[in-house]
């Protein structure tokens, strides 16, 4: 019985439920709404809940238990010795998993009869299934093929049994539903202590999200230093993966390359955001600014790879062209510069924004005070509006600095791809936002340190954003406070 | 207790002298001088801002909406039996043994004869010249044709292909003839042909469909990739995360708002939220690498995979979003509703959500905008890799391969022949009208219901 | 000093007040002010005296602080804020074009109802005005000046030790008087105050006062309050607004004793507003 039809056996209970418990909960006052303790509807509603929630919540234990008791299951089969090693362990129980699926895939297809698939040997099966035209990478061996079959037993049985166990749990919770209708059952109490329940593990998700960014991040990291010595990593000089293996990963070249452009990045940004949000606020008639501020928003809400391919074919050969070459600075488009200044151009909407919000918080006192002494627009915002407004600036250069240290695209398109540490702007150098890319759409192993040194350049990335933010935010909410 | 000795003029700096107020003094010159020089700044700031944006709007405007328009070449071909059928019993399974390679001879051939049978005069040229000018996606066209209705066979049909991407690229003014004599998929006679053939009415350039719905192609046929696969892709992930963040979004919203108690827990919620929303987002690419495609066994490239991780990346925004809209709700309301005995949940859900109901729509719209742009974690759950066919149709559909309109961008962008810039461009083009769309909605949204309490 | 309060609380003295200055430093003609729509300020004609303190009194939004911010164009940030009519200081008028209203306010220094120290040191806040204005020579210069200031703000004793520690540390009553510390700064020849004891309590409202009453000496004085014990006790001329006209205006101890005017009797005798 397919998943589907699970699904829908429940929704028809559910139906039948909130019917029936409606209906007799009516009839057990009489008919007359009023005498009931809730709303009808509110038992159907119950009903609903009773039917739904237990089952959806065996389907769920059930989906995640399987995969676990199938592989102790599987272990079986194989000497003791044989999984030991973590990356030897995946890679046979994805032989299996294949194997099994293969079959199941012919089966379905009908290119052989399930009696059929279970007698398949050793020996054939490779070329069987190549005949229905599932290829199978490497020879099969009995025990895989041991494995693969009781594999497939287990796969068929457990869907057979969660059906069946879904459904019964559902008629038992319908059974219990409508058995408890009556007149004087608080069904809105329930059903709202279930509602809130539901609300309490949404908001969960958040919580839940960043304990899976945590812990794959951790996990995954510790696997590559297991693999590659952890100061090596941290204070590595050198950053030279290499496919046969025997790979360098030093961290410093690439978190050289993701400071120097977001230096850039913010040496760009700064300067135009702040000015632009000194002007919308301070200088701006209403209608200019209704005009002008919505515009540079608009910078922000376009979609970071397109000022990727800005970067890659209208930046970077200008400033190769115009700047770099003349100079002799170098010839590549790539460069910090190309990445840098577009990066800071993205950044502009975000910096005005947050300033411009900044700055309207610094009471108009303030700035009365200082027209009164006669000073000019600029003497009041240099000396008293941005002092004052200081704390909060700082907070927002921060967040749009951990944004640039966070950014992909654009250096993964206009920064280039080689890791150098060097003092020419003009340079391609790279950052840990593109190795991070680099490194996990190769076509390496799973399990190789080319692959597993991503997630430690992720949680180096996650860390040092994270920081920026926190801290970020801290001085926002001091400042926010001065003026609250 | 104060010192009242001194009268003003007589101070040891009492040195402004009484003056006029109609003469503008030096110091007050410079000072107004620099005041001029920091407003200019100011304008000069939005003016690069702005003009960047332009700039780069009317680049990719410029290189992008050629796209749509695409040449391709109308002429007769006669199907023979013994190519394209050699068994003549009209059966589709042995007709399919014949590869486009086949058809691919059998279209240049004609071609270059019907060309031939034109008389035009172009010094040099041959007729394996002209057969390249076809595009490599012709045969395949042609071939599904046969297969398709097998009685073709033996007649003579009229065929309108692509044409080759170079010949494409010449009509659009990407290919000149110095160019040609270095490149060594295209030559100057074909060229002069490709005028003639544009004066014949041979050679046509029309409104390219066929980039809204084909898929991705080959390096070696520019001319015929399409974003059909990157916009079901994004379709699909939209649906997906439209259907998972709206419901989580607002009921961890109303939790958070309306019921949550202040203690560490909650407090935990609200620092967590606050921080996602500042993750960046390639972080939720290896969250979704992780847990979703090793640790879940979801398909990779999936759109499933690609709509899940865009829900978390875009989950902490809508809640932002969310709740402030039903903060802005006034406490008034919901004293009513107590007050004529309804419950909390019957307050919140009877009279706060429906009049959040707008501004959590807008939020959404906007963050769906967001979504529909994101590209780096997209990239890390494979959805960058060629995807040749289309997906079916949902649920089905959500399990295989797909790509992103922002990916196909990318990945445009990385091919080297310049022809495939155009598309990139053409695909940003797409990109942003319907992120304009969704910021039309999202701001008539906002208007149509803005309220004052 | 606690007497001296007492004495300055007692405002019997008004019969002998002495008018102390003559010549007319601020004359005002026809002045009309608008915001957007609203006509704030009707046909208004006023001479301010030098070395006196007028005293603007009247009901909450008759126009007094927007007449007050018309003598020094401080309504020239408010952008729905259109001022006609005739204003001249010195017979000079300031909303002439070649007037700049940067130098204008160096002349007319203001003093605002809610104590607005910037987020300075003390000694930042008092040397703001002579830095921007250029009135200091030397660092010495500014020091002199920045303790000059603080004396004639009558609070140099309780600061002096602590010049370097920000204004916004200090009690309302002695930001209000850093405040007036700071207007007294740049040399200005007209004060105008909007409500400066209203953010403070009793003790602190009787140091202005009596600081007021020193600051005339130099200055020309113009004061906005809703104390009509206030008005009596400090200024010589008042001038009572209602609902945007100048009603009267003359000798404080005419206005208080004897108004001419029934609107002004009813408002002093606490019949409106
Ligand atoms: N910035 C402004 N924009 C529009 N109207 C204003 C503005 N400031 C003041 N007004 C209006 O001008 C009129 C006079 O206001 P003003 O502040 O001068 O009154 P006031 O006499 O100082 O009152 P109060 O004693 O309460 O301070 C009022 O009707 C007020 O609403
Ligand atoms: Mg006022």
């Amino acid at each position: 019985m397919s998943m589907s039809m699970v699904y829908l056996v429940i929704a028809v209970l559910a139906v039948v439920g909130f019917l029936l418990c409606r209906a007799r909960a009516l009839a057990s006052a009489g008919g007359e709404a009023r005498n009931l303790h809730s709303l009808p509807n509110y038992y159907g509603w119950h009903a609903v809940v009773m039917t739904v929630l237990p089952s959806l919540l065996v389907l769920i234990v059930w989906l995640i238990a399987q995969p676990i008791y199938i592989e102790r299951q599987l272990e079986n089969y194989f000497p003791p010795g044989a999984l030991e090693d973590d990356s030897q362990r995946t890679l046979i129980m994805g032989d299996v998993r294949r194997v099994a699926a293969g079959i199941e895939t012919a089966v379905s297809r009908g290119a052989m009869t399930s009696d059929e698939a279970d007698a398949l040997s050793p020996e054939d099966v490779r070329a069987r299934l190549a005949a229905a035209r599932i290829p199978l990478g490497s020879e099969v061996s009995g025990q895989v093929l041991d494995a693969a079959q009781d594999y497939r037993q287990i796969v068929i049985w457990g869907a057979f049994g969660r059906a069946a166990l879904a459904i019964l749990v559902s008629a038992l919770g319908l059974l219990y539903a409508v058995s408890v209708s009556n007149k004087d059952f608080r069904a809105r109490n329930r059903v709202e202590q279930v509602t809130l329940g539901v609300l309490i593990v949404a908001s969960m998700i958040a919580i839940l999200t960043t304990l899976g960014i945590v812990l794959s991040l951790v996990t995954e990291a510790g696997r590559f230093f297991t693999m590659y010595p952890f100061t090596d990593f941290l204070f590595g000089l050198k950053w030279d993966p290499k496919f046969q293996g025997n790979s360098t990963f030093g961290l410093i070249p690439l978190l050289w390359g993701t400071l120097y452009i977001s230096l850039v990045a913010m040496i760009v940004a700064i300067p135009l955001g702040l000015f632009t949000a000194i002007y919308l606020s301070e200088y701006a008639s209403p209608r200019v600014r209704s005009v002008v501020k919505p515009a540079i928003e608009v910078i922000a809400g376009i979609p970071t790879v397109v000022f990727g391919l800005f970067a890659l074919v209208t930046v970077g050969p200008f400033l190769r062209d115009f700047i770099a070459q003349p100079l002799g600075l170098g010839n590549s488009g790539a460069s910090v510069m190309t990445a840098g200044i577009v990066i800071g151009i993205l950044n502009v909407p975000f910096i005005s924004s947050l300033a411009d919000d900044i700055i309207n918080a610094v009471p108009q006192a303030m700035r009365d005070g200082s027209y009164g002494l006669g000073a000019t627009p600029s003497e009041t915002i240099r000396q008293v509006v941005l002092p004052a407004a200081l704390p909060g600036i700082v907070g927002a250069v921060l967040m749009a600095g951990s944004r640039a240290i966070g950014e992909t695209m654009i250096v993964t398109m206009g920064a280039g791809a080689a890791a150098t540490m060097s003092l020419n702007p003009f340079e391609a150098m790279t950052t840990i936002t593109v190795k991070i890319v680099g490194q996990l759409t190769g076509d390496t192993a799973f399990d190789s340190p080319e692959t597993l040194v991503a997630f430690a350049l992720g949680i180096t990335l996650f860390v040092i954003t994270l920081a920026l933010n926190i801290v970020a935010l801290l001085i926002v909410r001091k400042y926010r406070e001065q003026y609250e | 207790m104060t010192d009242l000795s001194s009268a003003p003029g007589a101070t040891p700096a009492g040195v402004r002298k009484p003056h006029s107020l109609y003469e503008v003094d030096a110091l007050t010159k410079r000072r107004n001088a620099t005041e001029f020089r920091f407003r200019l700044y100011g304008i000069i700031a939005i003016a690069i801002s702005l003009s960047v944006l332009a700039l780069m709007l009317f680049t990719i405007f410029s290189d992008g909406i050629s796209a749509f328009r695409q040449a391709s070449l109308s002429f007769p071909v006669t199907l023979t039996e013994e190519k394209l059928d050699p068994a003549g019993n009209r059966n589709r399974e042995e007709m399919a043994k014949v590869t486009t390679i086949g058809y691919s001879n059998l279209l240049k051939e004609n071609f270059a004869a019907y060309v031939n049978s034109q008389g035009f005069e172009v010094e040099g040229l041959t007729d394996a010249m002209i057969g390249d000018m076809l595009s490599r996606d012709a045969a395949a066209q042609v071939r599904n044709q046969v297969l398709a209705d097998p009685e073709l066979i033996g007649t003579t049909i009229d065929v309108t292909v692509l044409a080759n991407g170079r010949i494409d690229g010449y009509l659009k003014g990407r290919v000149n003839r110095e160019e040609a004599l270095r490149d060594k998929n295209v030559t100057p006679e074909q060229l002069d042909l490709t005028d003639k053939l544009v004066d014949q009415g041979i050679l046509t350039v029309a409104f390219n469909w066929g980039f809204m719905t084909r898929p991705d192609a080959s390096d070696q046929r520019p001319e015929s990739a399409g974003l059909g696969v990157a916009i079901l892709g994004s379709a699909y992930m939209m649906m997906i995360v439209l259907v998972l963040t709206l419901p989580i979004g607002v009921a961890a919203s109303i939790y958070l708002e309306e019921f949550a108690p202040k203690n560490w827990f909650t407090d935990l919620i609200e620092v967590n939220i606050s921080n996602l929303a500042a993750v960046p987002s390639i972080v939720f690419g290896i969250l979704g690498l992780a847990v979703f495609i090793n640790f879940a066994g979801l398909p990779q490239s999936s759109s499933l995979v690609g709509g899940l991780v865009l829900t978390l990346v875009c989950l902490p925004t809508i809640i932002i979003a969310t709740r402030a809209s039903i903060r802005a709700v006034p406490p008034s309301i919901r004293d009513a509703a107590l007050g004529v005995g309804a419950s909390k949940m019957q307050t919140v859900f009877h009279h706060v959500l429906p009049l959040a109901m707008p501004g959590i729509l807008t939020g959404t719209i906007l963050a769906l905008a967001t979504a529909l742009g994101e590209t780096a974690p997209l990239l890390l759950i494979g959805m960058v890799a060629f995807v040749g066919t289309h997906p079916s149709a949902p649920i089905q559909g959500f399990f295989e391969p797909a790509t992103a309109l922002p990916v196909q961008v990318y990945g445009w962008a990385s091919r080297s022949d310049p022809a495939f810039l155009e598309r990139s461009s053409g695909a940003v083009i797409v990109l942003l009208f319907f992120l304009l769309i969704m910021n039309a909605i999202a701001i008539i949204l906002r208007r149509r219901f803005e309220r004052r309490w | 000093m606690v007497n001296k309060v007492n004495n300055m609380l007692d405002d019997a003295r008004l019969k002998d007040r002495t008018m102390t200055g003559t010549d007319i430093k601020i004359t005002a003609r026809n002045v009309q002010v608008h915001y957007g729509t609203s006509h704030a300020i009707k046909d208004l004609n006023v001479d301010i005296l030098n070395n006196t303190v007028t005293a603007f009194i009247g009901p909450s939004g008759c126009g007094k602080s927007t007449f007050l911010r018309c003598l020094n164009r401080m309504n020239d940030t408010i952008a729905s804020c259109r001022v006609d009519g005739e204003i001249k200081l010195d017979s000079e008028d300031i909303y002439d074009k070649k007037v700049d209203p940067v130098q204008l306010r160096a002349k007319v220094g203001m003093v605002f109802q809610k104590p607005n120290p910037f987020p300075k040191s003390i000694y930042d806040n008092v040397a703001y005005g002579p830095r921007i204005h250029g009135l200091a020579r030397s660092k010495a210069d500014l020091d002199d000046i920045v303790e000059k200031a603080l004396r004639r703000g009558a609070i140099w004793d309780e600061v002096k030790d602590r010049l370097q520690s920000p204004g916004t540390g200090l009690s309302g009553g002695q930001q209000q008087r850093l405040c007036i510390a700071r207007a007294v700064a740049t040399e200005p020849e007209v004060l105008l105050m909007d409500e400066p004891c209203s953010a403070l309590d009793p003790i602190a409202t009787a140091q202005v006062e009596e600081l007021i009453d020193e600051l005339k000496q130099n200055y020309s004085v113009v004061i906005v309050t809703h104390s009509m014990q206030q008005a009596a006790r400090v200024s010589q001329k008042t001038a009572f607004f209602h609902l945007g006209n100048l009603v009267e205006y003359g000798e404080t101890g005419q206005i208080f004793t004897n108004p001419k005017d029934p609107r002004t009797e009813s408002y002093i005798s606490g019949r409106i507003g």
